[in-house]
């Protein structure tokens, strides 16, 4: 009998050839198929690559004082030094910084901020969203008030509140945008966990006997991470342009190591005496990355979209 | 004889995949006549549904529908442009879904559904339109019609659901109406209502019915043919006594003979085995071959499609030729015996 | 009442009565009730006068049931039944909120959870759909692997061959292990599902419409491992199913459920040949079968209760023909009206 089903067994459908048999050499395949979520996505990593190897590739480093002169300060694009050893392809700021190193710099520190509060936002939303999911009940409830609460308030509001209180400071930053952001995967995640808890495959977890620690890290957590991908793809870009705005009104970033928004800050009381060049390269650089950002998350969630129906 | 309600041949619906070419249909004629209830029978990915989809125009891309005609009372559907076809959409030909909020919106109340749809296709006021839709309601056997036109469908049970999308479907008075596994979902005494309804209102309206299904003991009380369907082919049709009593092609006899009630209680199932195929690049010859224990050499080519009196037809090299309860018997000793 | 459902004659199978059977799940008195508690904002209007009020569900209302060791009992039923909820209480998936269940002699559940580690993988379940009852991002092997693993029922250099023998067990390829489940057709995935519920080696499995999700020919393939299993390893199945001739073939004896509440007991042979309560009797002449041809459907009239607001007294009264004055306002106990037949209808006083 079973030499009768094994010979007529042995080909599982829907079987396509080749490397495309795990979840996620499937999902990259998918991903693939829009040529502008790939053009963005590479877009976005060479700009995260030369934020990462800013020192190296910058012709000068904008935070070395020692670097700068102020008698090369407003220098318009193109334009060369005094001693010819280098050329402001993108014209300097009041300070003397050459606009492309401060620009590359900038997006070094405005991703690194957004990176790493929405990494660890994501984190603790996620922990605290399976907990209310999974547990329900009273814990459910009180974890999901305390969101409501977070997210009831403007994201800008507390941020400028906490930093007021802080000071400033880049690590006082992340915290604030850790704080803005958390409730938000929390929620997202906690969508995802109730829907998922209710499955079958959940429900023969405990059948067997598994622990609830392991149901929850090996087979919930995993299978809430996909539509958590695409939130946090986009949320880096609005993590980024809330630090700009934060950086941008002063409360963010110091001066010594301005982000982007900072740089725009800088740049806006000589944005209509002609030195356009300080602001404007600084906002385009900023947009470009809040835009490719975008585009990888929209792939991302349009590729999420028709994977519910497998 | 008059000239059928619908008429298939040949059709072909195919789906160009980025894998590649999957003909979800692939040359199939049959024809129903006024009055007359057809079974589409066939398991998942035989095609059954694309061929209703198809009838109706409802294919949508990736796919297409690739060749032969559906002649609608003569007139040939595949060609006419999307708007003839809406024309006849809920008017003439109508169709009930296996999930009746695929008919019903929602967010409307029945009554407004019901009226748009009576007033989309006939030139009628208002009141008229409600007073159809009021009949139509009654027609299927809902008590307090006035109170469930002034409802939503939310508050509807799926039976209840089901009776007003059947409602709806009958409201123009459709020569043709497509019915795509309106029962599966639905609790057996609901199915058995719904069942009476239909097959009344068929008889009552000489509409023409196309009731498609997996389920061979709904189309035995329900159908008078019966069309079998496998990987995209009509294998199998005829009368439906004539193909249920006696059935020619080696698929339809080991789907009636895996019912459990044709087996002995307590013993092994006839089973067909292996799987369907997959119908991403489909190999010619015969779609069955793999799993036919009739199988050999001849079915590597096209099977020929030996036709009989009344409409009976069977696409295959080796079809049966003795009574069910023979073919059943020799069969099953095999199966015994490979234990 | 009915002609007979078989075609060739009627033959039980390993036909044991169910007396001589020993009882090895007992069930007594098991509800299980789902309370939607008023909120804030519902309790404050609650006290303003609104009629808002906690919904309460009855899903299983005071089931008694005895399985015999090595049986298969089939528990049929239409939506809202109760029928997988209870399954669910039996596996060890929902705590009953009343009642006791036993399995071989030692309680199933203890304050809400499951008492005792052996009895939770004595039981397990096989669930209706193939698609949702797998993790899609773990391999076959890991799936079928992974309990026996954790709970040390196998050493852990054994793990690969063990789960090669379980697969081959239930007709896989153990050459598949390394897939994933949306590799699979869904007969296949419902095997892994069976793999996966056997490598703890249970002796009592519930199948929760097991095989209403697939295909007819696939059915036939799966019950009749259903039942090559059950004679190679000596299991105990709860047949939970809407299918009543699948049912009928495979069961030793049948279970009907109205909403929330047993209706009859009965051999398989009794509950088919002759039918006691009106429910089963609605039930089987509603089946369509293959043998008869262009029905009259004779549809029993009314639709299947909301069972947030179920009929007071018997369930099943306002679709009842024989429905009296009693049935409206006293609940029919469940009696055994012959010998291992038992019925919950006024009718048999």
């Amino acid at each position: 009998m079973t030499d009768t089903l094994k010979a007529t067994e042995t080909r599982a459908t829907h079987l396509r050839p080749g490397w495309r048999t795990t979840p996620a050499a499937r999902f990259a395949a998918e991903f693939a198929e829009s040529p502008l979520a790939v053009a963005a996505l590479l877009l976005t990593l060479t700009l995260a690559l030369l934020a990462l190897f800013a020192n190296f590739i910058t012709p000068q480093n904008p935070y070395d004082l020692a670097q700068l002169d102020i008698m090369e300060g407003m220098q318009p694009p193109g334009s060369t030094s005094f001693d010819g050893a280098m050329t402001y392809h993108l014209g300097t700021d009041e300070q003397g910084r050459d606009m492309l190193s401060a620009i590359v710099f900038g997006l070094r520190m405005s991703l690194g901020v957004g990176a790493m509060s929405t990494v660890i936002a994501l984190s603790i939303g996620m922990s605290i969203g399976v907990l209310a999911a999974y547990f329900g009940g009273r814990v459910d409830a009180v974890i999901m008030r305390v969101v409501d609460l977070q997210l009831s308030f403007p994201a800008i509001l507390v941020a400028l509140i906490l930093l007021a209180v802080l000071g400033k400071g880049v690590d006082k930053v992340i915290f604030a945008l850790i704080i803005v952001q958390w409730a938000y995967y929390a929620r997202t995640v906690r969508g995802t966990a109730l829907v998922e808890r209710r499955k079958e495959y959940i429900e023969a977890a405990s059948c067997l006997a598994l622990s609830h620690r392991r149901i929850v890290l090996r087979h919930l957590l995993p299978n809430c991470l996909p539509p958590l991908i695409v939130v946090a793809t986009v949320q880096i870009a609005n993590a980024i342009a809330l630090e700009a705005t934060l950086s941008f009104l002063g409360v963010g970033v110091p001066i010594t190591e301005p982000s982007l928004g900072l740089l725009i800050a800088n740049g806006y009381d000589y944005m209509l005496s002609g030195k356009y060049w300080i602001s404007f390269f600084p906002g385009v650089a900023l947009l470009i990355t809040i835009v490719a950002i975008n585009l990888v998350g929209d792939q991302l969630r349009d590729v999420m979209n028709p994977r519910l129906k497998r | 004889m008059s000239a059928p309600t619908l008429e298939v041949r040949n059709l072909e619906t195919h789906f160009l995949t980025r894998d590649g070419v999957v003909k979800a249909v692939d040359g199939v004629s049959f024809q129903v006549g006024a009055g007359e209830i057809l079974g589409l029978v066939g398991e998942s990915g035989s095609g059954k549904s694309i061929t209703g989809f198809s009838i109706l125009g409802l294919v949508d891309a990736p796919g297409r529908i690739a060749g032969g005609e559906i002649l609608f009372q003569g007139r040939d559907l595949v060609p006419l442009p999307e708007r003839e076809r809406r024309k006849l959409r809920g008017s003439k030909i109508a169709m009930i879904f296996q999930d009746p909020m695929m008919t019903l919106n929602p967010v409307l109340r029945i009554d407004t559904q019901m009226t748009e749809a009576v007033r989309a296709h006939r030139d009628v006021s208002k009141a008229r339109a409600l007073e159809i839709a009021r009949e139509a309601l009654v027609k299927v056997g809902i008590a307090s019609p006035d109170e469930r036109l002034a409802s939503y469908p939310h508050q509807f049970s799926g039976g209840m659901r089901q009776r007003v999308a059947i409602a709806i479907a009958f409201l123009n008075e459709p020569e043709l109406i497509i019915a795509d596994e309106p029962t599966t979902a639905l609790d057996v005494t609901i199915q058995g209502q719904i069942l009476h309804e239909a097959q009344t209102l068929c008889r009552e309206t000489g509409t023409a019915m196309i009731w498609i299904t997996h389920d061979l003991a709904v189309v035995a009380g329900l159908a008078d043919h019966i069309c079998v369907m496998y990987a995209g082919r009509v294998v199998e049709q005829g009368p439906i006594d004539a193909v249920l009593d006696q059935p020619a092609h080696p698929y339809t006899v080991g789907l009636i003979g895996s019912v459990p009630s044709r087996n002995r209680r307590g013993g092994r199932l006839f089973q067909i085995p292996g799987m369907t195929p997959s119908l991403l690049n489909l190999q010619p010859g015969c779609a069955f071959r793999s799993r036919c224990p009739r199988a050999d050499a001849a079915c590597l080519d096209e099977p020929p499609v030996h036709a009989a009196s009344q409409g009976r037809q069977v696409r295959c090299a080796h079809p049966h030729d003795q009574p069910l309860e023979t073919v059943l018997q020799s069969s099953a000793g095999g199966q015994e015996a490979s234990l | 009442m009915s002609a007979g459902l078989q075609a060739g004659g009627l033959q039980s199978s390993d036909a044991e009565a169910p007396a001589e059977r020993r009882p090895i799940l007992h069930a007594e008195g098991v509800s299980k009730r789902f309370v939607k508690r008023l909120d804030f904002a519902g309790r404050i209007a609650q006290r303003l006068g609104s009629s808002i009020r906690e919904e309460t569900v009855h899903a299983v209302d005071g089931v008694d049931l005895t399985v015999g060791a090595g049986e298969v009992v089939g528990l049929v039923g239409e939506s809202g039944c109760g029928k997988s909820t209870f399954g669910r209480m039996v596996a060890g998936i929902l705590p009953p909120s009343a009642g006791t269940l036993a399995f071989d002699g030692k309680p199933v559940w203890r304050n809400g959870r499951v008492a005792g580690h052996d009895t939770a993988l004595a039981i397990q379940m096989i669930f209706q759909d193939p698609f949702a009852s797998l993790d899609p991002r773990m391999r076959v092997e890991e799936i079928i692997g992974e309990a026996p693993q954790v709970h040390g029922l196998v050493p852990r250099g054994e793990v690969a061959d063990y789960v090669a023998e379980v697969m081959l067990r239930v007709g896989l390829d153990p050459d598949f292990r390394r897939r994933y489940p949306h590799q699979f057709s869904g007969g296949q995935r419902q095997r892994i599902g069976i793999a996966r519920a056997l490598a703890v080696k249970p002796r009592f499995l519930v199948c929760d419409e097991a095989i209403a999700a697939l295909d007819v020919s696939i059915q036939a393939q799966v019950i009749n491992l259903f039942m090559d299993l059950r004679r190679d390893l000596d299991l105990t199945y709860l047949f939970i199913s809407h299918d009543l001739s699948v049912v009928e073939h495979i069961a030793d004896r049948v279970v009907i459920m109205y909403l929330g509440r047993v209706v009859e007991i009965a051999t398989t042979e009794d509950i088919f040949d002759a039918p006691n309560h009106p429910y089963t009797q609605a039930l089987l002449s509603e089946v369509p079968r293959i043998e008869l041809r262009k029905r009259r459907y004779q549809p029993v009239k009314g639709e299947i209760p909301s069972p947030l607001d179920p009929p007071p007294g018997c369930h099943f009264h306002p679709r009842c023909p024989h429905a009296s004055e009693r049935c409206r306002i006293e609940r029919p106990a469940l009696r055994e009206i012959a010998p291992g037949r038992w019925s919950a209808c006024h009718l048999n006083d």
